[in-house]
């Protein structure tokens, strides 16, 4: 790397910041609204996810709600499928494999997450584009804030606060909708006839959604969010870093339209300040890379939009990495990336599989506690186990029981239980065995339920049998 | 708690919280206008001396003041109750007593209607389960089918009576039988007579000469109690000994050991355990496992 490449870090920090109080209070953002590719980019990547977002609660399946988690019957229902707790260690993997996506991700491309499809940057942006509608550009929103209360400030502030409110109820609303059928909940709010709780949380919800994505904004992004703070550690040479191109632009400053840059001594940042002007967290991309930066590539296509008015070439400020930074070329295959991918489709595989055979039946097996075993008039040996059937699907089943590891063994009991759709049942029955010439006094048994009608539905748990020695 | 413990735990709490109060009081101050460092140096970087935030500040004082509020309302500071009169069984029981309201109601729905009614009704079945299991298991086995000593209550063979009555009275006073040691009136060949009566009163294989012996002295010593025809009385919870289902074992030698030492069967008091509707509920469970209608 060339010295003259380098940036200086103490360069980088304004002489201010060094007076600046540590409790200060947070200086309002007023950002520029900008449109680019990769604001285009941002739109065709969160329409779709707002649509499922406020869509997928209203998908029925099977006459019930597609996705629904029913957390007072303690089951989740998603598509065909109904997971129950003890389903939750597929749900515990599913996070993991989620969050190792996260990171696999931020190895290639850094923080496309936050400036792309995170929440709370997509809900900032609807709330922003409110803000915009009823206040105006940046210009008019400073002015109006700094103007005495009149009809009009009132007026203009009702309606930003009262449009914030309808989205953040309806994001509100739609969430609840998740956890309780939304075709009963919104004609009960609608008509105030809504349990406590469903209340209760959608003002919750709502009021959340108002404060983050209307008052918090960045703020979360800076201080709250654990991700920003250790996202850099995923960071590589090759990492795609929103960067300003320090060695093309420097030094800055204003010009004629048809100055020669080379002859006024300048680079080619005409020090415009609009690339401050749009960031959503208000940071000066030009002191390089940042952890308040969320890569939201406003600044890019601000910069674009001067670049192509000067008539320079574009991306003085780009997605680039430190390697094409410094000179070099971009190394897409390399080992880091490989293995995450390598890894993370192991993991998905195993996921995918275990979803596919997983059997919506379990049995627990529990052995009487309070004889070992029982001897019967005729000499057989007798053991007594309480078997808990749990039918993890949608139809009633007959299941067939049967034991393996017992010769000429009687079930003396209920050997088809019937057990009905999402219900669990408990049956006792005894073993009956002939006494044996059994060397130990606890061999081990198995039991197979299996359901009638689908031989797939069969569990085989094992268990012991006990004999007097 | 002696006093020595509960002292030691009063005057640790006191020094704890006089400490920290005096360590956020004591390092208080406004502002450091002048730069000040702690004079803590690491790789050239210096650590300022600043004052704490306000609202931490704020949140330390209300903490201690909450954690004195909480010492007076409850049981913290050695043996000092606590203003509140808190105490774990208390909460127990508080909690024990919330759930028995609420689910005596749901059992006294069914404490109004007759035993024959609702033993075959699901609920019920499902509630009798679980008392069953909790209370009768240990001996009757979790399918009720009982073991060495302890009757069958699927089989329909009763000692005492399976009318809904008996088995209630059964469940709420208990039962007590007694089975006379016939060992020193009968002696070893009134025993080997006696065996074989029994044997054949089963239609098992037995010595004629040994059981029309045994039948004689069976009319004079257990017909009291057994009835002539040995069917048993269920009053006085004397079993049929006609019907192959034996209590304690019905190999030679086990009857030959009943008659010799005699059994004593006892099945114990529920009514000081259970409520009146749990038993209710037990009972309906008991009597719908050998009446099997609607099953």
């Amino acid at each position: 790397m060339n010295d003259d490449q380098r940036i200086d870090l103490t360069e980088a920090i304004p002489a201010e910041v060094a007076e600046v109080d540590l409790y200060q209070k947070r200086e309002k953002i007023y950002t520029r609204k900008i449109e680019g590719f990769f604001q285009r980019l941002r739109l065709y990547t969160g329409w779709p996810l707002l649509i499922g977002y406020f869509g997928l609660p209203w998908l029925e399946w099977g006459g019930r709600q597609a996705i629904l988690f029913d957390l007072p019957a303690r089951k989740f229902h998603i598509l065909g499928m109904t997971f129950w707790p003890q389903d939750f260690s597929l749900l515990a993997f599913l996070l993991i494999i989620a969050a190792y996506a996260l990171f696999a991700v931020t190895v290639v491309a850094g923080r496309v997450w936050c400036g792309y499809t995170c929440p709370q940057t997509v809900w900032t942006a609807i709330f922003m584009y409110l803000e915009q509608r009823f206040e105006g550009s940046r210009n008019q929103r400073i002015k109006l804030d700094k103007a005495p209360w009149s009809i009009e400030k009132v007026w203009r502030k009702g309606m930003k606060h009262s449009s914030w409110m309808v989205v953040a109820f309806m994001t509100g609303m739609t969430f609840v909708g998740y956890f309780y059928p939304i075709k009963q909940l919104v004609p009960e709010l609608a008509t105030f006839s809504t349990g406590f709780w469903q209340a209760a949380w959608t003002v919750f919800f709502t009021l959340a959604t108002y404060i983050n994505a209307g008052w918090m904004r960045e703020q979360v992004c800076k201080y709250m969010c654990p991700y920003a703070r250790f996202q850099s550690v995923m960071f590589d040479k090759d990492t795609l870093i929103v960067s300003y191109n320090h060695a093309r632009g420097e030094p800055r400053g204003s010009r004629k339209h048809d100055a020669d840059p080379k002859e006024l001594g300048l680079g080619e940042c005409i020090d415009c300040q609009l690339c401050v002007q749009v960031c959503p967290t208000g940071i000066d991309i030009r002191e390089g890379l940042q952890y308040e930066c969320i890569g939201c590539a406003l600044c890019i296509d601000a910069c674009n939009s001067i670049m192509d008015k000067m008539q320079y070439p574009r991306d003085l400020i780009s997605y680039t990495s430190e390697h094409e930074l410094a000179g070099g070329k971009m190394h897409w295959f390399r080992p880091r990336i490989l293995g995450y991918a390598a890894m993370l489709c192991i993991m998905m595989s195993v996921f995918a599989y275990n979803l596919i055979n997983r059997v919506p039946l379990e049995l627990t097996v529990m052995r009487d506690r309070g004889d070992l075993y029982v001897q019967t008039n005729d000499g057989r040996i007798e053991n007594i186990y309480t078997l808990h059937i749990v039918n993890m699907t949608d139809q009633q089943h007959r299941y067939l029981l049967s034991v393996e590891g017992l010769d000429d063994v009687l079930i003396m009991g209920n050997r088809e239980p019937l057990v009905p759709a999402g219900e669990d049942l408990t049956v006792s029955l005894r073993l009956n065995a002939p006494s044996g010439a059994s060397a130990t006094a606890s061999s081990p048994i198995h039991f197979n339920l299996t359901a009638e009608d689908n031989p797939q539905l069969s569990v085989r748990i094992e268990s012991r049998f006990m004999r007097p020695l | 708690m002696t006093s020595f413990w509960s002292n030691w735990i009063i005057i640790l709490t006191t020094i704890t919280i006089v400490g920290i109060t005096w360590l956020l009081f004591g390092n208080r101050k406004k502002d450091n206008a002048e730069n000040q460092t702690t004079g803590h140096v690491y790789d050239g970087i210096e650590e300022y001396d600043n004052p704490l935030p306000a609202w931490w500040f704020f949140m330390f004082t209300v903490t201690i003041i909450w954690g004195l509020g909480y010492l007076v309302a409850y049981p913290g500071m050695g043996k000092w109750e606590g203003l509140l009169g808190w105490t774990q069984q208390g909460q127990h029981d508080a909690e024990v007593a919330k759930a028995e309201e609420r689910y005596r109601a749901m059992r006294d729905r069914y404490l109004a209607l007759p035993i024959e009614e609702i033993a075959f009704d699901p609920a019920v079945k499902k509630m009798g389960q679980r008392l069953f299991g909790n209370h009768c298991a240990q001996c009757h086995g979790a399918d009720a089918r009982g073991a060495y000593g302890f009757p069958n209550l699927t089989d329909n063979d009763w000692l005492w009576g399976g009318s809904p009555e008996a088995i209630k009275h059964t469940l709420n006073y208990g039962r007590q039988a007694a089975m006379p040691a016939w060992g020193p009136v009968l002696g070893d060949q009134g025993i080997k007579e006696m065996t074989a009566y029994l044997l054949r009163l089963n239609n098992r294989s037995a010595d004629p000469a040994l059981a029309e012996a045994g039948k004689q002295k069976f009319g004079m010593l257990c017909a009291a109690c057994h009835q002539a025809d040995g069917t048993g009385n269920q009053l006085v919870g004397a079993p049929n000994l006609t019907n192959g289902i034996w209590l304690y074992g019905g190999s030679e030698a086990d009857i030959a050991h009943t008659l010799r030492v005699g059994r004593n069967g006892m099945m114990p008091l529920q009514s000081s355990l259970l409520s009146e509707d749990k038993i209710h509920i037990l009972t309906a469970y008991v009597y719908g496992l050998s009446n099997t209608q609607g099953n």
